[in-house]
């Protein structure tokens, strides 16, 4: 048995139970996914209780790496993140041409704007997104929810509210929602995930040598040809990062 | 209705991750309920039946208990069990085992409060008559719990809705993993979650069901034990 956190996102989109049965009859256990946003996955690894992590923050998982927790790191897929928001666009987001441009006229206020809050991988790009367009968000319109992706989406659907997300999940649920894309593209929305095994020199009896198999699976040329070939409704949600063209 | 013929559609077709889900659920509820009547049932009785100094503070801090939030049972033990926690050698995080542990925790004080007052109007009465008879303490106690059996009955039953029914706990110390850990209501808060609003409702209807036919078992029980 080999324990992964991973984030809501990579859960929701089902990813995993159609990638992961290959790795398992291969090595002959089972792993057991746990999905919670990308700051408690990274909690979880440090404190041992799992043994390896699928998230989705480079920049925290490289203060992971380099206080001692993580033991490898390899970043194995991609897409986007996007801003969805009411299709009659309120805030006129679907002209910006950049994504600090959207940033600022999110922040006029004329829709709310749904806030992961939870420090999850997506509220951590939110935030770093702010900080790059210098605002600080606060106000009626700014609405911190701290939940997952899925709730996120669905609160912003009820409430005609714009909301930063990662394409996958919104592929997968963009038939429950009222919501189109309104922003998308450009290297500043790149969502990169990474698989790290955790470092087994804090925790013996984490289970090391599955981890690190898990790592090398992650990176063969079979497992980023069935990451590529996965599709939901016939989008392709996440883009394999080792075999066809590398991250500008 | 649409979401009542896809419950029974899920149950008849054998879906493997709700029948999972159903057993985790029952194997970890009905686990809980033993546990805490057998520990929760004598102290409630040892309460019940007697007067002592203290007696209204405990009750009172007792039904307080009854008010902690399932997730701050969860958060708690969470901390205990994690690997670099106080018991994080055992290794229990993420298992059915930590789960049980915690519905145990959290049923216990309602299984004491509610046998102590199924107890407690009819101790007096009872206990002088076994006293006249010689009978001794674990006998007269004994006694006591048969004449309140309706009651302690009731208590075991309100254990086992509030073990099947909770999601908090279940949520933190199972990990919600699909196939081990995942129980009925975490499945509906997932689903839920995802926006599978008929999905989450179906599986609510055979959460109900089940809830059900167990309830049916514990009335029978009941009924049984009047006419004796």
């Amino acid at each position: 048995m080999l324990r992964l956190a991973t984030t809501t996102s990579v859960e929701h989109s089902g990813l995993l139970p159609y990638l992961l049965p290959e790795f398992e009859k291969k090595n002959g256990i089972k792993v057991h996914v746990i999905a919670v946003g990308t700051g408690k996955a990274l909690k979880m690894g440090e404190n041992g209780d799992v043994d390896a992590l699928l998230v989705h923050a480079p920049d925290a998982e490289r203060v992971f790496m380099s206080k001692g927790f993580g033991e490898k790191r390899e970043e194995i897929m991609f897409n986007h993140f996007l801003i969805a928001g009411p299709d009659r666009d309120p805030g006129g987001i679907k002209k910006c041409k950049s994504a600090a441009q959207a940033m600022k006229r999110l922040a006029d206020g004329l829709a709310a704007v749904i806030s992961r809050g939870d420090d999850s991988g997506t509220h951590k790009k939110e935030q770093a997104l702010w900080k790059s367009a210098g605002i600080k968000p606060q106000g009626e319109w700014y609405l911190e929810v701290g939940r997952g992706m899925g709730p996120a989406l669905l609160m912003a659907s009820e409430k005609g509210a714009y909301v930063l997300c990662d394409k996958g999940t919104f592929l997968s649920m963009k038939k429950r929602l009222e919501l189109s894309i309104c922003f998308e593209g450009g290297d500043s929305l790149l969502n990169v995930y990474s698989i790290i095994s955790v470092n087994p020199k804090r925790h013996p009896r984490i289970r090391h040598g599955l981890a690190r198999k898990i790592v090398q699976w992650m990176v063969s040329k079979e497992a980023q040809r069935s990451i590529g070939a996965f599709t939901v409704e016939g989008g392709t949600l996440f883009r394999p990062l080792r075999i066809q063209g590398k991250v500008k | 209705m649409s979401s009542f013929a896809e419950a029974w559609n899920l149950l008849i077709s054998g879906d493997a991750d709700t029948w999972s889900a159903i057993f985790t659920s029952l194997h970890v509820s009905l686990l809980a309920t033993g546990i805490g009547a057998l520990i929760g049932v004598p102290i409630g009785l040892l309460i019940g039946a007697r007067s002592f100094k203290g007696k209204s503070v405990l009750t009172v801090f007792l039904h307080t208990l009854l008010s902690v939030p399932t997730v701050v049972v969860g958060l708690l033990l969470y901390l205990m069990f994690t690997r670099s926690g106080l018991l994080g050698g055992l290794d229990l995080l993420f298992t059915p085992a930590l789960m049980v542990i915690g519905e145990t925790i959290l049923i216990l004080p309602m299984m004491i409060v509610f046998t102590a007052s199924a107890v407690s109007p009819l101790a007096a009465e009872v206990l002088e008559t076994t006293a006249s008879l010689g009978a001794g303490r674990l006998r007269s106690g004994w006694t006591l719990l048969d004449e309140a059996r309706l009651g302690v009955l009731a208590a075991i039953v309100a254990g086992f809705g509030r073990a099947i029914s909770e999601v908090g706990a279940a949520f933190m110390l199972g990990g919600n993993i699909r196939g081990h850990t995942r129980t009925m209501t975490t499945s509906i808060a997932l689903e839920t979650s995802k926006g599978e609003f008929g999905l989450g409702l179906a599986l609510a209807f055979i959460l109900m069901l089940i809830a059900y036919s167990i309830n049916l078992v514990f009335y029978s029980l009941q009924q049984q034990s009047r006419t004796i």
